[in-house]
């Protein structure tokens, strides 16, 4: 099974947008789902130690996690995080250029099929195309 | 004379004292085209990086930028943190168990630190980031490294600093001042200023020995 990790400057964000994921996808417990947000002390920002923690944490339970970040450096954290991780492990880790709440929501979808880690990278990229209105 | 690791441990002290000096004046930079935070940021990174090292025993310079990165990459929210982070970590990394190096040596282990912030950030020179300081002073440093290493650092010193003023007029490409396009224009990178302090930090501890 695929993991999937929500990283956004809020921690409050990270956890909101990780449970929509879950909830709403219906994968419920099937897909590991995480959110990872706020500065080490939780405040608004992002902290490569946490990343790296989460990752490291969610890693041994699945086959790969597609991380989904929101803007800025949640993106360099989470390079540098993966920069980390040994190169077996950082191979079985991809970045999301998906939206943030939608990505997670599509990825977790896929993932709950047991799709593998390309098949729900490209899911969430696909959710940039969702359409809410025409304007 | 050497670069020794009582040096960069010196240098890191100093570039704390710069930080907490010139906070207000990188924070107004950034406010000009970001978004206010980057002498916060810098100086809660320091500060809790000489917590982690004062009074710590390193044998090598592996040992001291290993802890330096991975202090700043966690302490600090903004860009600056993994940025930062990789840079150190690089350069450590670079010059590993040594505990003595030659400007030449620094200058490679500085080209490993800059490299690793061009890949992260994919980011290069004239895109209005800490790399146009960082760059050039790589440049002075390796081209005159085998002459008077003093000079060389000093040479550094001075290319940074027209590094810096060279950002006024650049179209920023990368980071939160891309956002504004043409508004960018005019005003002087916050991080390449920091990044700045850090070379003449690092000049400052060798020629004090
Ligand atoms: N992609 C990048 N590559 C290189 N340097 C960058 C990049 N993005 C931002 N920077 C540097 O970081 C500085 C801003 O740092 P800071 O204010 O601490 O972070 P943030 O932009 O997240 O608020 C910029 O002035 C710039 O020099
Ligand atoms: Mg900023």
């Amino acid at each position: 099974m695929i993991g999937i990790m929500v990283v956004s400057h809020s921690a409050d964000a990270a956890k909101g947008i990780r449970d929509i994921a879950a909830g709403m996808s219906g994968a419920g417990d099937d897909v590991p789902i995480v959110g990872v947000g706020g500065n080490d002390t939780g405040g608004l920002g992002v902290s490569v130690g946490k990343i790296f923690d989460a990752l490291s944490e969610i890693l041994p339970k699945s086959d790969g996690v597609l991380i989904v970040p929101d803007l800025g450096s949640s993106i360099l954290s989470s390079r540098t995080a993966v920069g980390l991780l040994p190169p077996e492990d950082a191979a079985r880790v991809i970045i999301s250029d998906a939206p943030i709440l939608e990505g997670a929501m599509m990825a977790a979808v896929e993932a709950s099929g047991g799709s593998d880690l390309a098949a729900v990278a490209n899911s969430a990229k696909e959710a940039r195309d969702l359409q809410k209105s025409d304007h | 004379m050497a670069f020794t690791v009582k040096m960069a441990i010196a240098a890191m002290e100093k570039f704390n004292a710069v930080i907490e000096e010139k906070k207000e004046y990188l924070t107004d930079l950034d406010s000009a085209i970001g978004d206010a935070d980057h002498g916060i940021n810098m100086n809660r990174g320091m500060k809790r990086i000489m917590e982690k090292v004062r009074g710590k025993e390193y044998a090598d310079f592996g040992g001291i930028f290993r802890d330096v990165a991975m202090t700043i990459m966690s302490v600090v929210g903004g860009s600056a943190g993994p940025l930062y982070g990789t840079f150190f970590m690089k350069f450590g990394q670079k010059l590993g168990t040594k505990s003595e190096a030659s400007a030449g040596e620094m200058a490679d282990a500085l080209q490993e630190g800059l490299a690793g912030v061009m890949s992260l950030g994919k980011s290069a020179p004239g895109d209005k980031t800490m790399v146009d300081s960082l760059e050039p002073a790589l440049r002075a440093l390796k081209e005159s490294a085998d002459g008077d290493e003093a000079a060389a650092w000093n040479k550094a010193v001075a290319e940074a600093e027209k590094g810096v003023e060279a950002t006024i007029p650049m179209l920023a490409r990368r980071g939160r001042s891309s956002y504004l396009g043409e508004r960018s224009i005019g005003h002087q990178d916050p991080g390449a200023t920091s990044s700045l302090y850090l070379i003449s930090c690092f000049r400052d501890a060798f020629l004090e020995g």
